[in-house]
């Protein structure tokens, strides 16, 4: 059993908890994510590892409730435990070279991931440009934080309640027009088509763009393959050979028809789950 | 009452093995119980007669783990069924799964003299018998040995890691056994489905069994990340074994293998054993199936995935394999299952082609005709592709059980270990790899293979390791 030490409430949807986790703590690197299932019938879900604290001994996960696992792990408050929790898994991400410039692009709860990647990039004496986007300002996450260890936040939002009105790519264009030839890295993390447009938009200027992939999962280890995502013409396991990958070489098309596999039995799920909610549990 | 001497004189005449009750095939395709009741106490006294007790008994050559079958035998026909468990649990320490699982066929039951003239005595139902007759009664832990103060870590709990943990343990060493997943058992918890070998009532207590030895679980630390080989001898850990299986799914690299509705039978069968998806919405993992399934692939994986995906609903099931039904790998029981069951093989058959429709799902697979030529380098007749009889037939889920790879993490991740072919593990005889104090065997060792062949790996390396322990 793993302990949740702390859980805030960061917006409506997202929601961040610091789970102890002392051997994962001491391995997890940026880039890297965990499994863990909320009770003893629930499915295995990948998270990625927004930061860690070896001393202490916590991982911190953050996440949106989407369906009806993050909205049951969203129901756990601090001092509840959590059945299982596994890893790190995955590749670390390679940092750039000192000398490069980078630009950081995190959409919704994709901020999170984006987080410890920029964290450590700073650690490394690297300034980052950051772009933040979110659908509305309530939605935002991260936005201190960011701003703590970028040189630069751009912040947008898709209603125009904050910042630039409209998308992260809008202000990236920007950002490549200016100051392109600088630039040597791009990190983005969001949703699928947010990573897609990204990786569309770097194409035409050739600067290097790193995502984060989080395909659905089951054992994480390169067991089942269930994670598997063609980048470069090849077939790769996204838990073992990923999840960060070259996003010019990621066929986002195959990744999001697979993301939606389960469509179906994710809305029966939910929908029971509410419906058990509504009528006080069947306990 | 015994047996009069004219009921023994008959029985040992008897040439066919009596047969194990099991559930109508039209039944079973609706449910996830397991398939075969087992032998009630007379009947197994009666094939326990069927046994000559040869002075040299060739059966036990064939055990992998180097069970006493005559005595076991002989312990049954007298109705000492409690001296009988005793004597198969000085070997075997997971008698109820071999009893099941084993291919006894091409092992004990092929060496049994009985088997030359007529039907060999039914080693693998007696075994089962016995642990299942324990299982009932409650299982006996054998007192615990003086410890040794000696400190080992196996990593993985399928059959090689349990072995080796159990037999390390009644040595009287302090075993940790390190397991990725949330639960123990590895193939036979996520791979071998319910209806073969039942997870709460066999596996889970065989486990408990290895437990009650004093060998120590954690779960969910995956080796080779959470935490490394080396790491383990830093923290006090004088000797490791490696059983990590074969966990690496192959494709066959064929257009379309990635669409929606194509699984790795790995996948296909963790979703179904391990997380349970055929409970859904009740347990919470899914599992997505059309009413027509390939399965490609001839071995027991292929026909675990073939009888799933019955169980789960399809309407047809096929069999996909490129040789012929001599070649198929599986255990003849296994296959005469799947056949009793409905699944319909397509042999001499090889998929080169899958396509998907507008939205990305499996609609159908292209096939061409094969035949057989020469003996390849596995001995086996090389199948080759009869030119222009490429066909397509509509089908709309695909399960891939072409076979497994050993799991590269551990590999990659240990200093200093000589690697064979695809990441298998190099190690002598007894399971020593080319480092001092790190031993292996399974899977990751042999590749893809059975359960009793890694379970006797890990009593071998058990042995090993135990006189490297004495020296330090």
């Amino acid at each position: 059993m793993f302990k949740i030490v702390t859980k805030k409430v960061l917006s409506e949807v997202n929601k961040l908890m610091e789970v102890e986790a002392p051997l994962v703590a001491r391995k997890a690197e940026p880039g890297q994510f965990i499994i863990l299932r909320v009770h003893e019938n629930g499915e295995r879900i990948p998270l990625t590892i927004a930061d860690s604290d070896k001393e202490k001994g916590t991982i911190t996960i953050i996440y949106q409730e989407v369906g009806k696992t993050t909205k049951e792990l969203g129901t756990l408050e601090a001092g509840d435990h959590l059945c299982d929790f596994v890893g790190p898994l995955g590749k670390a991400m390679e940092l750039p070279s000192a000398s490069g410039r980078v630009v950081a692009v995190g959409g919704g709860v994709g901020i999170a991931p984006v987080y410890p990647k920029v964290k450590a990039l700073h650690n490394a004496g690297m300034e980052v440009i950051s772009i933040i986007g979110a659908q509305t300002a309530d939605l935002l996450i991260l936005e201190d934080e960011m701003r703590a260890v970028s040189k630069e936040l751009h912040v947008c939002t898709d209603d125009g309640t904050k910042g630039h009105h409209g998308f992260v790519t809008d202000v990236l264009k920007n950002i490549l027009e200016e100051k392109g030839k600088e630039i040597d890295e791009i990190v983005a993390v969001g949703p699928l088509p947010m990573m897609q447009a990204v990786s569309n938009l770097t194409k035409s200027y050739d600067v290097k763009t790193l995502v984060s992939l989080n395909p659905i999962m089951v054992d994480g280890t390169g067991m089942c393959g269930c994670c598997r995502v063609t980048v470069g013409g090849e077939t790769k396991f996204s838990c073992v050979d990923g999840p960060v990958f070259d996003a010019h070489q990621v066929d986002f098309e195959e990744l999001t028809r697979r993301s939606h596999t389960y469509l179906e039995e994710e809305k029966i799920a939910l929908e029971n789950f509410e419906q058990e909610r509504i009528s006080g549990g069947g306990n | 009452m015994p047996l009069d001497k004219e009921q023994v004189r008959q029985l040992r005449r008897m040439k066919e093995k009596h047969p194990m009750p099991e559930q109508d095939p039209k039944e079973r395709i609706k449910n996830f119980d397991e398939v075969p009741f087992g032998y009630d106490a007379e009947t197994a006294v009666k094939e326990a007669t069927r046994c000559l007790q040869c002075k040299k008994a060739e059966c036990v050559e064939g055990c992998p783990v180097e069970v006493d079958i005559p005595a076991f035998i002989k312990l049954i026909a007298e109705k000492k069924f409690d001296e009988g468990i005793k004597k198969l649990k000085e070997k075997n320490n997971l008698p109820a799964v071999c009893g099941r699982v084993c291919p006894q066929e091409a092992q004990c039951e092929a060496f049994c003299i009985r088997g030359k003239r007529a039907e060999p005595v039914a080693i693998g139902r007696l075994e089962r018998f016995l642990a299942d007759y324990e299982l009932e009664k409650g299982v006996e832990t054998p007192p615990r040995p003086k410890s040794t103060g000696k400190r080992v870590a196996i990593v993985g709990s399928g059959p090689a890691g349990l072995t080796a943990a159990g037999d390390l343990a009644r040595m009287g060493h302090e075993v940790v056994l390190f397991e990725a997943f949330h639960a123990t058992g590895g193939v036979l918890r996520y791979g071998i489905p319910e209806f073969r070998l039942p997870k709460e009532k066999v596996l889970q207590r065989e486990v408990d069994y290895i437990a009650s030895l004093g060998v120590e679980i954690r779960t969910n630390v995956v080796v080779g990340k959470t935490i490394t080989v080396d790491e383990l001898f830093e923290e006090g850990f004088q000797a490791v074994f490696i059983g990590s299986g074969a966990g690496l799914p192959q494709f066959q690299g064929i257009p379309g293998e990635n669409l929606n509705g194509v699984y790795s039978a790995n996948e296909f069968l963790t979703r179904t054993n391990l997380m349970k998806a055929y409970l859904f919405p009740d347990w919470d993992t899914p599992i997505k199936l059309g009413k027509k399934v390939a399965v490609v692939g001839a071995g027991n994986v292929a026909m675990d995935s073939a009888r799933t995906a019955l169980r789960l609903g399809a309407e047809e099931v096929h069999i996909v394999y490129r040789r012929s039904d001599k070649e198929m790998p599986a255990r003849a029981e296994e296959i005469e299952h799947a056949k009793e069951e409905g699944v319909i093989f397509n042999l001499l058959t090889n998929p080169v082609k899958i396509f998907g429709d507008d939205d990305g799902w499996v609609k159908g697979m292209e096939c061409i005709k094969m035949e057989l030529g020469e003996p390849d380098e596995s001995g086996r007749a090389r199948p080759i592709p009869i030119e222009g009889s490429e066909y397509v037939f509509d089908v709309e889920t695909v399960v891939i059980a072409i076979g497994n790879s050993p799991n590269p993490l551990i590999p990659q991740t240990t200093s200093g270990l000589e690697l064979g072919w695809k990441n298998t593990i190099k190690t002598d005889e007894e399971g020593a790899t080319s480092r001092k104090g790190i031993f292996a065997g399974g899977d990751i060792v042999t590749g893809a293979a059975t359960v009793i062949l890694a379970m006797g790996a890990g009593k071998k390396a058990a042995r090993a390791m135990d006189r490297y322990l004495q020296t330090l």
